[in-house]
């Protein structure tokens, strides 16, 4: 959408990364709610750590506790048992206007009576800023959210787009040591969602500040976050780098809610420190990269995106199975297939058109083909990973 | 052409209402507010000013206290009404409609009755002023009825529904995340009201003001009921010269002298208000 252009004057300093002391930490957090008779578990007992200036998501499905975590930090629930740190302070029983963090709302939550400028002072005012350095802070922040010409309307008159950026700006402009947004692109459509994720990368690199980020659209999270917590009914279930996360899914939950993912369910029939050899239901033996104990029962993960289709029979020292295909999706730049192996078992491979001759060979219906891929794309899941899973799974397989 | 037309046919039944039974009595009564005469004589049309200045010479003193008790009833609503709404809205839950069902049920009863029973319960040995007598809190010879304070207090509970609602209506339309993003923004709760809440409800305290003002400072059944001879309010004049009176003319020019004052006090109302600004907000 917007080109950085280098007049943008400097708003913050960023902010040294202290490394020793962790911009938000959250030890053994739960909170439960009461409604009438019922208790809920919002979040169950929560380690997190997040470290100055990092760009931090909580992603998970709706209703796993997202909102409410960010709460915690925020100061607009209280914990029902841990401790929250904001750089190193517990900040647990502090009152929110009181706590040096600031959030943007899902709705924006702008004050309708005031203009944008007003809006973005208002935090600055409470904290008594002198008046001239208010000003002067709010037309840098307007500046930086490319607002600078709307200073004077009321949110009412600005689009969807613009009040998000408005809510951005008001938060911001206070230096907060952290800054909480909650599924702020939520209400935006696609391509302005697009464009704001990579305007809101910008200017989080040019700020400097610790940015929590709250989603439940894992491309979203893949593309702008540092590292990501994975959430599952309260607890998180992975957490680490977008590349950890989806290469490297802890649990089926994280495999299948991130991206697309191909489960193969097989059992282990030859083990080596060279690899192993997983016998499929549909009778194929899969090479895998890691080594495993014979007779295992396990689920084989490979992403489409690794999956090479073709009619010649592949090299055997590859990880390949043989199947039909079911269904062909032309978009463009990609195909998407859908092949049935023996067993019925189906499986999913993007494939990018590039420049060959043999797709048209195999996008019929009905055609036979051979899958295949490089051993270490496959991956075995973890046992105990149940896609009901909500332990701590944030073990890593090295 | 007839597209452009269609939205005045459509607005012609409410502008015939508008011209039957409020242009034409008031064209009539103005022009009866400038006659001379009686009612064995007949009246007839002499320009006569001297209605008016008769009305502002013998009764300004009323009027002067009709708009000191509207005015007094009014903020005793806003007072009172306010926090009501606040609480209905904020705090009330799922259980809004039935405390504003609550709230208006006494309004159920005809307003005459109400006001009646009003006078039962305010008077020297009723339940209120008995009852605190008999226990020593009151001196024997205290009384409400008959004064002022018994006037203005029948008004603002007569009238408490017209200034509830329409602030209701405004709170409970605001999106409550700007409280919590006040207080995000460093904002103790009794800066979050004022520098959020209350503006934002602004319209709804300009609507009710209107509602309540406007009724109370021409009411002439409260005066009546719970007034004395020295609380008299222009409503009853009104009604006295119309009914009791037949003086024509002198009633029609009292009541243009109050229409007059209103219209005067609602526009310098407006003005404090920044009605611009406030129309704007709630126009969103
Ligand atoms: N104020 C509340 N009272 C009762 N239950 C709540 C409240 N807030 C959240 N919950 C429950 O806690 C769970 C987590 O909610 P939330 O944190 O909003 O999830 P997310 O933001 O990930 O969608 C949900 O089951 C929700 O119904
Ligand atoms: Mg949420």
């Amino acid at each position: 959408m917007t080109a950085i252009t280098a007049a943008r004057a400097p708003v913050a300093t960023p902010a040294p990364a202290a490394p020793t002391v962790p911009a938000i930490s959250l030890e053994g957090v739960s909170k439960t709610f009461r409604s009438g008779r019922e208790t809920v578990t919002a979040v169950g007992k929560l380690d997190l750590t997040i470290e100055a200036g990092e760009f931090f998501s909580l992603l998970g499905p709706s209703g796993c506790g997202k909102t409410t975590t960010m709460r915690m930090i925020a100061g607009f629930e209280d914990a029902t048992s841990g401790v929250v740190r904001l750089d190193g302070k517990d900040v647990t029983s502090v009152a929110p206007n009181h706590r040096d963090v600031n959030m943007v709302f899902q709705s924006y939550a702008l004050f309708p009576h005031l203009t944008v400028a007003d809006n973005v002072a208002f935090g600055l005012k409470r904290k008594r800023v002198p008046a001239a350095e208010v000003k002067q802070r709010v037309a840098d922040m307007l500046e930086l959210v490319e607002l600078a010409g709307h200073a004077k309307r009321k949110p009412g008159q600005l689009s969807g787009g613009q009040q998000q950026r408005v809510a951005l700006a008001r938060a911001l402009v206070n230096r907060p040591r952290a800054l909480l947004l909650d599924e702020p692109l939520a209400a935006l459509d696609l391509k302005l969602r697009q464009a704001m994720q990579l305007e809101l990368k910008r200017i989080q690199r040019e700020v400097g500040i610790t940015f929590v980020y709250v989603t439940h659209d894992q491309g979203e999270a893949l593309t702008m976050s540092d590292r990501i917590a994975v959430m599952n009914g309260g607890y998180v279930a992975q957490l680490g780098t977008p590349a950890e996360i989806y290469e490297r899914p802890a649990s089926r939950f994280v495999a299948e809610f991130i991206g697309t993912s191909n489960l193969l369910p097989g059992t282990v029939t030859d083990a080596s420190s060279e690899g192993s050899t997983v016998r499929l239901g549909c009778g194929a033996d899969l090479r895998i990269g890691e080594t495993l104990d014979a007779g295992e029962a396990v689920d084989v993960t490979v992403r489409p995106e690794k999956i090479r289709i073709g009619t010649a029979e592949p090299d055997p020292a590859s990880s390949r199975v043989p199947g039909t295909v079911a269904d062909a999706v032309y978009l463009g730049s990609a195909t998407h297939y859908t092949v049935r192996l023996a067993d019925g078992t189906e499986i999913v491979v993007f494939r990018q058109n590039a420049d060959d001759v043999t797709a048209d060979a195999i996008a019929a219906p009905g055609s036979p083909v051979w899958l295949s891929w490089h051993p270490t794309h496959s991956y075995v899941l973890p046992e105990n990973s149940g896609p009901t899973d909500a332990t701590q799974g944030s073990h890593h397989r090295a | 052409m007839r597209r452009k037309l269609a939205p005045y046919l459509l607005a012609l039944p409410a502008w015939a209402w508008l011209a039957m039974f409020f242009v034409v009595p008031l064209a009539g009564m103005a022009s009866l507010s400038l006659t001379s005469g009686n009612v064995i004589t007949g009246f007839s049309q002499t320009f006569n000013i001297g209605n008016y200045l008769t009305a502002i010479d013998t009764y300004g003193e009323q009027i002067a206290r009709s708009l000191f008790y509207g005015l007094s009833a009014t903020l005793i609503c806003i007072a009172i009404g306010y926090p009501a709404a606040y609480w209905i809205a904020f705090k009330g839950g799922r259980h809004k409609s039935t405390y504003l069902l609550l709230l208006l049920l006494p309004f159920f009863v005809s307003f005459v009755l109400r006001t009646i029973s009003w006078k039962f319960t305010l008077s020297d040995n009723g339940i209120v002023l008995g009852t605190l007598k008999q226990i020593g809190v009151l001196p024997a010879d205290f009384g409400v009825l008959n004064t002022a304070p018994a006037v203005i207090l029948g008004l603002a509970y007569n009238f408490l529904p017209f200034m509830v609602l329409p602030i209701y209506a405004v709170l409970e339309r605001m999106d409550h995340g700007v409280v919590e993003a006040a207080h995000d923004l460093y904002a103790s709760r009794v800066q979050a009201f004022v520098r959020v809440v209350l503006p934002i409800s602004l319209p709804g305290v300009f609507a009710g003001g209107l509602m309540t003002f406007i009724p109370t400072t021409a009411d002439y059944v409260n005066a009546s009921v719970l007034g004395g001879t020295g609380n008299t309010m222009i409503g009853s004049i009104i009604q006295t010269q119309y009914l009791v009176n037949n003086a024509y003319p002198i009633a029609s020019a009292i009541t243009f002298v109050l229409m007059g004052v209103l219209l005067l006090g609602i526009f310098s109302y407006a003005r404090a208000l920044g009605t611009e600004r406030v129309m704007e907000v709630q126009a969103k």
